[in-house]
Order: C-alpha cells, then sequence, then structure tokens
C-alpha cells in the first residue's frame, strides 16, 4: 500500500480535475442530446399530430362550480337556499378595448363602480379566455334590454347561475351568516382548482366555519367553441359534487321568539343542550339582513349598518363581552364545595359590609343592613355579596382562577363558529401579562361577585351554565347537528363527544348549588320569572355595573331609566331542574336589574322551547319585559353595588372601598 | 484623506467600466443568449416593452455586479466563503421562523425590496464546498464527503421545506457538482447516488401533496385537465406544434391564445421552441453547451483547487437549469419551479446568475499562467 502524501500534490490534482471536468462535459452533452432527442420527438415525428391538436384548441375546459350546501334548521326549514338567477360574464379574450365596452354596456345595463372594482380585480387573476362575472343578478329588464343589444357585444352574455339566498334573513344572520362575492384576496387563499368557476364564499357565520363541507367540489366539461369563443357544443361533462347541506340543532321558533323578546333593545341570548351541547338558540340583538352582502353590498347600505349607533353587524353572543355579575356565584360556591372550603349548612352573618380582616376596606351588601345569618343555599337564593366576598377570599384567587377557568371563562368555547372572544378570566398571571402589577387580596374580594377584571360573552355564560346543570359533563357548544351528503341520503349526525370527564368531583355539590339555584326562582330574586312554567327552574340574576361610581347619583336616582344606562341585566337559567335538558344566558346591554329584565326574555326562550317540545304555551303572569307591576320590592333587587374600574381600564386601585359610614 | 479615498474608489470604478477583466467568449454567450431572451419575451408578452425594458434593466444592474465581483481576486472570495454560506443559510433559517404557519414562504423583506435567500445559496453553496475540499488531499476521503454531505442537506432541507423543491434542487446539484469535480472516486460515487435511489421512496413521504400530485400528473396529464396536466398538455402543444423551423417570430398562437400558462416565466422556452422550431431549439442547446463548456474550460485554466472547483460546479449547475425546465416543457419532467437562465422573466435569478458569472470572470482573470 502506498502511503499518504502528507503535502498535496498540486500537479496530480489539477490532472484529476481535467479529467473530471472533460467527463462531466461528456455527461452535459448527452443530457442536452437526450434534452433535444425529446424535441425531435415531439417537433419533428408528432409534428403533424401537434399541429392538428393546436389548430382544433378550441376545445377548451370549462369549470362546473358545485351547488353550495343548503342550510336547514332543525326541524327541516330552510335557512340558506340556492336561487337561480342571471349574470352578465364576459370573456376578456373576445374583448378588444375593455374600457370602451364598460363605457358603452352601462348604458343598456346599469353597472355600479362597486361591480367595476370588483370586475377588474377578478379579470387579474383569470386567464384569458375564462369568462368573468360583470354584475350580479340582473333584472328582468335589464336581461331584456341586453338581449336586443347583445350583437354590439361580443362576449359578453348573461348566464345563469345560482345565489344564496336567506329566507329567514334577520333571525339568523348572526348564526348562519352570508357568502359574498370571492375577491382578489381569497383567490390567493383559498385552492384555485377548487373554487374554479366559484363566484362566492362564506364570509361570517356558519357559511364561513363550514366552508369546507358547504362548498363541494367543481367539476367540468370539454366544450368546443367557435372563433369568437362562444360555445358551440359539449363534449364531455364530469358533473360536480354538490356541497353538503347542514342541519343546525336551533329550532326556528325558539329563535324567533328569543329575537322578539328582546324588544330591539341590544343584547344577546344564547340557549345550549346540556345533554349534548347543541345550540338551542343564539341570538344577537339588533340585527341585520344578511342578504345584503350576497352580491356587494352597496356603500350605502354599508355605511349605514357600520355607523348605526347599536352596531347590527356586532356578535354580542359570541363578541360581546360584559361582566357577569352576581351570576358567577353559584359556580363560585360550587368550587368552594369541591375544594373542601365550604359545606352548604356553613354560615355568614351578612351585615351589609364585608371588610377584608386586618384592612380598613370594606365592601358592600346590596341590602342595607345586609341579609342576616345565610347559609349557601340561602347566600344564592338572596345573591348575598358577603357570602361570596368571604368565599372568593377564603378560596383565594388562584383556586378561583382555576376552577371558573374550566368553564372555559377566559378562553373560547370551541363552538363551531369563527371569531369568538376569550373574555377575561381574573387571575395572577392574567392582571400580571397585561398590567405588570401584582394581584390585591382586594380584587379576589370583587371577582367573587362578578365584578373586577371579570368578562364573559353570552356564549361562555351559556356554555358555563350547560355544563354544571349536565352534571359538570363539558360540551364544545354546536350549533350544526347533522350533515347530509344528498338530497336522497338521510341526515348523518356530527359526533360531538364530551372535552373531557366531569368536572363535578362530587353529585352532592352538584345538588346543594342546584337547590339554590332553584330557591332563587321560588323565593329569591327570579321569584317572578319562573311563575306558571311546567318545570321547576333553575336560575341567577345578575346586575352588572358599566362604570365605577363617582357620585351619589346612583343613590339618589335609583329609577329604572338612570339604573339601565349604568347596568347589564343578565339571566342565567336552566330547566328542568332535576335533569336539565336546556340552558340559556341572556343579556340585556342596558338592563337595569337581572331578573326584572333579562329574566322575562330568558322565560319567553323557555316557553317556545316548551312549545317546540311538543307542550303547550304556559300560562301565568306574562313575564312582559316593561313590568306593569309595581316596582320590584328591595328584597328582589339586592344585587352587587360597589364600584368596579370595569371597562374603564385599569389605572386607579381595583376596588374602592366604601368609605364607611359615608355612604349612606 | 475622504478626497484621496473617493479617488482611489473613482479610480477603481473607471478601471471597472474601461479595462473590464472579462473573459469575451464567455461575455459573448451571455449577451446572446440575453438577447434571445429578450426577443422570446417580447412575444411572449403580448409585445409590452415595459415587460422587455424591466428584464433588460435586471440585466444591466446583473452585469454591473458581474463585473464588480471579477475585480474580486479569488483567494479574497475563498476567505468569505465560509462566512457568506454561514451569512445566507442564517437568512434561510430567519425566513423559517418567518414562515411559521404561513405555507409557502420564501421571501425576506427588506423594506426597499423583497429577495429569496435561498437564491444566495446557489453561489455560496459551492464556494463553501470548494473552500472544503480547497486544503484537504483529493480525492475526498469518505469523511470529507460526509462533512460536505452534510453542508448541502442543511440548506437544501431548509429550501425544500419551503416548499421549494426546484431551487433546493439547483443548490444541491452545485455543491454535488464540486465534490463530483473533486475527484470523489467512481465507485464511491456509485455507492452515493444508490443509497440516494434507495431513498427516494422515503423522501416521496416527505413531499407536499401538490408536489406528489406535479408527478402524478406527469405520468397521466389527462387525469387533472384544469390543474397541472393542463400546463403539460398545452405546453407540448406549442413546442410540438412549432415543428422544424417553428412558426416565426411573433407568429406563436399557443400563448397568444392564452392556452399557454405563465408563458413569460417557467413556460417561455416553450414560446420560444413553438416560435423558432427546432432548429432554434438545437440553436440555443449550442449556445448553453459552449457557455459551460467555456466555464469548464477556464475551470481547468484556474490557478489552485478553490477556484478550479467553483468555476466547474457554477458551469456545471447552469446545465441543471437548462435540463430541468427543458425536460419540463417538453413533458419529461415534473413541474417545477425552475427558470430557464436568462431567458424566462423574473429578476432576482437573472442577477443571481449574472453575479456566479462575476466569479467565473475573476477566476479567468487570475489564471495560471502559461509556461
Amino acid at each position: 500500500m502506498l502511503k499518504r502524501r502528507s503535502i498535496k500534490d498540486s500537479r496530480g490534482e489539477s490532472a484529476l480535475f481535467r479529467r473530471r471536468a472533460l467527463v462531466g462535459f461528456a455527461l452535459i452533452l448527452f443530457g442536452l442530446v437526450a434534452l433535444v432527442t425529446r424535441f425531435v420527438y415531439l417537433q419533428v415525428l408528432h409534428h403533424d399530430e401537434f399541429v392538428v391538436r393546436s389548430e382544433n384548441n378550441r376545445v377548451k375546459p370549462r369549470a362546473i362550480p358545485p351547488a353550495r350546501g343548503l342550510i336547514y334548521d332543525r326541524s327541516g326549514v330552510l335557512l340558506a337556499d340556492n336561487v337561480p338567477a342571471f349574470r352578465l360574464e364576459v370573456i376578456p379574450e373576445q374583448v378588444s378595448d375593455m374600457p370602451a365596452l364598460l363605457a358603452e354596456i352601462g348604458a343598456v345595463v346599469p353597472i355600479g363602480s362597486d361591480d367595476v372594482e370588483a370586475f377588474k380585480k377578478q379579470l387579474k387573476q383569470s386567464r384569458r379566455f375564462e369568462s368573468v362575472p360583470l354584475k350580479m343578478r340582473l333584472t328582468e329588464d335589464e336581461i331584456d334590454r341586453f338581449a336586443v343589444n347583445r350583437w354590439r357585444f361580443p362576449g359578453v352574455d348573461v348566464v345563469p347561475y345560482l345565489t344564496r339566498r336567506y329566507p329567514y334573513g334577520t333571525h339568523f344572520a348572526h348564526v348562519v351568516g352570508y357568502v359574498g362575492r370571492l375577491d382578489a384576496d381569497d383567490l390567493e387563499r383559498l385552492d384555485p382548482v377548487r373554487y374554479k368557476g366559484t363566484s362566492h364564499v362564506g364570509r361570517s357565520g356558519l357559511e364561513r366555519s363550514y366552508e369546507d363541507m358547504l362548498h363541494g367540489t367543481p367539476g367540468y366539461e370539454l366544450v368546443e367553441v367557435n372563433a369568437d369563443g362562444r360555445t358551440q357544443r359539449v363534449l364531455e361533462t364530469h358533473p360536480p359534487v354538490p356541497g353538503k347541506n347542514l342541519y343546525l340543532s336551533i329550532d326556528i321558533r325558539v329563535q324567533k321568539a328569543a329575537e322578539e323578546a328582546f324588544d330591539n333593545r341590544p343584547g344577546a341570548a344564547v340557549a345550549i343542550d346540556p345533554r349534548n351541547g347543541q345550540v338551542l338558540a343564539m341570538v344577537s340583538v339588533p340585527s341585520f339582513d344578511p342578504n345584503l352582502f350576497v352580491n356587494g353590498i352597496s356603500h350605502t347600505d354599508y355605511t349605514m349598518l357600520t355607523t348605526a349607533e347599536d352596531k347590527p353587524l356586532y356578535n354580542r353572543a359570541l363578541r360581546g363581552v360584559y361582566p357577569p355579575g352576581s351570576t358567577v356565584k353559584p359556580l363560585l360556591a360550587l368550587g368552594g364545595l369541591e375544594y373542601g372550603v365550604r359545606r352548604p349548612e356553613d354560615t355568614v352573618l351578612s351585615t351589609g359590609e364585608f371588610c377584608i380582616p386586618g384592612q380598613s376596606r370594606c365592601y358592600r351588601d346590596d341590602e342595607r343592613g345586609g341579609n342576616g345569618t345565610v347559609n349557601m343555599v340561602r347566600a344564592i337564593q338572596l345573591s348575598t355579596n358577603t357570602y361570596f366576598y368571604k368565599l372568593a377570599l377564603d378560596l383565594g384567587i388562584d383556586r378561583l382562577s382555576t376552577f371558573m377557568g374550566k368553564f372555559s371563562f377566559g378562553r373560547p368555547t370551541g363552538v363551531d363558529l369563527i371569531g369568538e372572544a376569550s373574555g377575561v378570566l381574573p387571575s395572577r398571571e392574567w392582571k400580571a401579562g397585561r398590567y405588570k402589577q401584582p394581584w390585591f387580596p382586594g380584587e379576589t374580594v370583587i371577582s367573587g361577585i362578578g365584578q373586577g377584571y371579570w368578562a364573559v360573552t353570552p356564549m361562555q355564560l351559556s356554555h358555563a351554565y350547560a355544563t354544571f346543570a349536565g352534571h359538570g359533563t363539558p360540551y364544545a357548544p354546536r350549533l350544526v347537528m347533522a350533515t347530509q351528503g344528498g338530497v336522497d341520503s338521510r341526515p348523518a349526525p356530527l359526533a360531538n363527544p364530551p372535552t373531557g370527564p366531569s368536572l363535578i368531583q362530587k353529585p352532592g355539590d352538584w345538588a346543594a348549588v342546584n337547590q339554590g339555584m332553584i330557591a332563587v326562582m321560588t323565593g329569591g330574586t327570579g321569584k317572578t320569572v319562573g311563575v306558571g312554567f311546567p318545570y321547576v327552574i333553575a336560575g341567577k340574576s345578575g346586575t352588572a355595573e358599566r362604570y365605577s361610581r363617582t357620585t351619589n347619583a346612583y343613590d339618589e336616582r335609583r329609577n329604572n331609566a338612570y339604573l339601565a344606562s349604568r347596568h347589564r341585566a343578565w339571566f342565567v337559567a336552566y330547566t328542568p331542574a332535576e335533569d336539565p335538558k336546556i340552558a340559556v344566558a341572556a343579556v340585556l346591554e342596558s338592563g337595569a336589574w337581572g331578573a326584572q329584565d333579562a329574566g322575562p326574555i330568558v322565560r319567553k326562550i323557555l316557553n317556545a322551547w316548551v312549545v317546540q317540545q311538543g307542550g303547550t304555551l304556559p300560562v301565568g303572569p306574562p313575564p312582559s319585559a316593561a313590568p306593569a307591576s309595581p316596582a320590584p320590592d328591595p328584597s328582589e333587587v339586592i344585587e352587587p353595588s360597589i364600584e368596579p374600574p370595569m371597562e374603564s381600564g385599569g389605572d386607579d386601585i381595583p376596588a374602592i372601598p366604601s368609605s364607611s359610614g359615608a355612604n349612606p | 484623506m475622504i478626497d484621496t479615498q473617493y479617488a482611489r474608489m473613482q479610480r477603481v470604478f473607471k478601471r471597472v467600466l474601461t479595462r473590464p477583466r472579462i473573459d469575451l467568449p464567455l461575455a459573448g454567450g451571455l449577451f446572446m443568449l440575453a438577447i434571445v431572451g429578450l426577443l422570446t419575451l417580447y412575444s411572449a408578452g403580448d409585445s409590452h416593452l415595459a415587460l422587455v425594458g424591466g428584464q433588460a434593466g435586471r440585466f444591466v444592474l446583473g452585469a454591473i455586479l458581474m463585473l464588480i465581483i471579477s475585480r474580486i481576486p479569488p483567494p479574497v472570495l475563498r476567505n468569505w466563503s465560509p462566512w457568506l454560506y454561514a451569512g445566507s443559510t442564517a437568512l434561510l433559517v430567519v425566513v423559517a421562523l418567518l414562515g411559521e404557519g404561513r405555507g409557502a414562504y420564501r421571501w425576506l423583506d427588506l423594506g426597499v425590496m423583497r429577495f429569496q435567500p435561498s437564491e444566495l445559496l446557489k453561489l455560496t453553496m459551492p464556494m463553501m464546498v470548494a473552500w472544503y475540499l480547497h486544503p484537504r488531499q483529493l480525492p475526498p476521503s469518505w469523511k470529507d464527503i460526509i462533512v460536505v454531505g452534510v453542508l448541502i442537506a442543511i440548506p437544501a432541507g431548509l429550501i425544500a421545506e419551503q416548499p421549494d423543491l426546484g431551487t433546493a434542487l439547483l443548490v444541491a446539484a452545485a455543491g454535488a457538482f464540486a465534490l463530483f469535480l473533486s475527484g470523489m472516486r467512481w465507485w464511491k460515487i456509485g455507492a452515493l447516488l444508490g443509497a440516494v435511489g434507495g431513498m427516494i421512496p422515503i423522501a416521496w413521504h416527505f413531499l407536499h401533496e401538490y408536489q406528489r400530485n406535479r408527478v402524478r400528473t406527469l405520468l397521466d396529464p389527462e387525469s387533472d385537465p384544469l390543474g397541472n396536466g393542463w400546463h403539460i398538455i398545452q405546453s407540448q402543444i406549442a413546442v410540438g406544434s412549432g415543428g422544424t423551423f417553428g412558426k416565426g417570430w411573433q407568429h406563436g398562437t399557443q400563448s397568444r391564445l392564452d392556452f399557454l400558462p405563465e408563458h413569460t416565466t417557467d413556460f417561455i422556452f416553450a414560446v420560444f421552441s413553438e416560435e423558432f422550431g427546432l432548429a432554434g431549439v438545437i440553436g440555443i442547446m449550442l449556445l448553453y453547451a459552449f457557455i459551460i463548456g467555456r466555464c469548464l474550460w477556464i475551470a481547468m485554466d484556474a490557478r489552485d483547487t478553490y477556484s478550479r472547483l467553483l468555476a466547474g460546479a457554477i458551469g456545471m449547475s447552469f446545465f441543471v437549469y437548462v435540463f430541468v425546465n427543458g425536460g419540463m416543457i417538453a413533458g419529461m419532467l415534473p413541474v417545477v419551479g425552475v427558470p430557464m437562465p436568462l431567458v424566462s422573466y423574473g429578476g432576482t435569478s437573472a442577477v443571481s446568475l449574472l453575479t456566479g458569472f462575476g466569479v467565473l470572470m475573476s477566476i479567468h482573470a487570475n489564471r495560471k499562467m502559461h509556461e
């Protein structure tokens, strides 16, 4: 064996390189010859065949868009339909002077500037032989006028298509949502092959979150075109596969009743079946007409909707965050039981004021003088602040937020809609992340009555009580109950298994809190709400303050109108209390008191649900929104009334103590 | 002080322009290719002068870069090589991190301009391999081969992940050619190719679905007449109908009627083949062969191992562009985003190619003295 040379042999290396370079060049020449051979094959041997194909290259594939899946309510009422319509389409390669065409055709069929803008965008994205829609939903008059003038516009044609219609527009605008015309951004985001020939895409609501199922798969046909590009005949057709139909778990009658219950006052309500997470109603008031968006909303309509003071486009059920107020109390009580901090029979003396031991800060009860000695059931029934102040302190903020976090507060519930708000679950970590400040005990105290940093959406609160009512088994809320592959096939239920094991360890704990919430309806704050209902209702009211109190006006002007401007009214309920089948949460943005103003809304939803279940309309004192009865007696409206810095930033000290004695 | 420096810079700049260190045959070949490219672009781009002007501007920018780089002596380039390689690979990592969860992401936005760090690797990769092999005993040992393999795999893997299979292929090829030219033993090459061949089924598993579809479509273009199959069918019709002498400049019908997709960029060679026919194809292939041959000639004349390997690798990777793009046009290879060099419309590739030729010019200017 040769010994390894220790220094580089540059001459030998150079020769080695030379050999390699020559071999490399030979390989490259071989590769280029192989390439040229392929070109000889195409350009010489098969030249004639390709010439024919090139000359006959008038056979063009044309995509056939799939029909979008339909959306039905629980009982099969059609909520989103496809209806035939006509639109004006332009094939760019057959138009010699596009600006002139756009100018001239405007005299025959009025074309808006929005249409032209959308048209130009799509024009850039398309192949020159693919037709681009210019104006959607032609009227019969416009079709007639164009037919007479058609000869003047080669490359322009009236084409039938399916457009989306929402027969129950406003009732489901925040649930079903709407489709809109594809724009340049969509074309970049979506699979171009799947969206060939499609003009609309889901923009909001279920139309957006179930886009993938609703859309379907396009088919295509091979068409022969003449020199003008007009179709002569169809050679082959590969039909599209329509999108899947969706069945909602919402029944339109319950949904309508829920919407009407608000009487156009801004607010939101969500009802969920605790046994499976199915959403039974979801309304956000006010609503809007989704049909406006389908073929491009006009500028004036859009400005009107976006500038309206009560924001009809805003989905309050999903995105509106409100302090939950006393509605958190039953869940907090459950936390106390589960952690072994309280037994149901443990009592607390409510004197009208609660002070953190060793501190001068004090927090008020609603009723001057307090509720006396209360146990857990009585504390839930009367919504005794002192009981929950103390409970929150004993639990501590960490256990409080851990326990409440299990009920999806502070994070999305996982409902099958896009854009859900997370709200705020008060915790040390949240405050440190948001304000870079440590946690104060006073903040724990007011967290116990759903004030302070707390912010929840109606969806979250409804989900939390549905989970509780279902003995703690959590289900992600679902609006879509089943899908259907074709008209003839049976709807297939969508599986929605629990998202985890039960959140409640001891059945006795559930029973105790349930008893408290039943007591609310029989002799507590919600006394009037349940009268005459066929089943036992368990419920809880909540009245949360929107602003800090800065003057004494709050105590001096306790009339409904004034309080409504300061309060958010909540009511949560589930029924039948012994075996819950529906849980509802409703918020009225300008409600003076939870039970008085949000309670009747919940009752109306429950009434409609009973009817939908096959029962008769429950009788009883009409739970009207504006009570004709005398103002509720003070024991009914005892609600939190401390000064939280909610909704107004957290610069000041979170809980302003009642300067003991100074306040009447 | 500043004055003298300024004067010096001025002198250097003047020298760059008046006494360029260029290799005339190579420069002549590139110039002819650029002219052919611009003519084809004019025809393919519906006679839009703006398109042609923009491309010509990029050629000028590339030529200036080429002249500047040709003034940098190879030993300096060699010293820079590991840093340039490390820097460009780091940029790839940045792009990978920025692109997290955003699908295909290749660009780095510098505010004024966006560029693809993967383009840099086309040059820094062979520089790095040549730098590594330069001081070592050649033919390379298994250890050196493995080190080079890792040097190639890291950036190529990052680029393939973007996903940009075409550029990954070009970058890997540039490194592999340097290894080949270093005299790697044939049996080792055989063993390595065998191993790579054995990994193809595994690689298939890692390809994106759209990339697999492109391969499937190649085998049966009629199965997907709306998507990739359309590209392949229309491209072949354009090429085949061109015949021996072509339909004549500006007389191609396939691109004019918009049957041919992307006919100014990746598919421009189909327009060329349709309008100039087999004669044109053979002519341009000869031109490419001449340019590659001249590169290898310069490499053989180079002074040291680094220059030899670098010049040879740049020249040979030029072939990969031509073969992959031409193969795609002719329906031999799957649709991969590799441009036809100096013919396809697109700035980054033109500028990076001409920069590479600048390195060759520099190597030529510093060749070994005969006798």
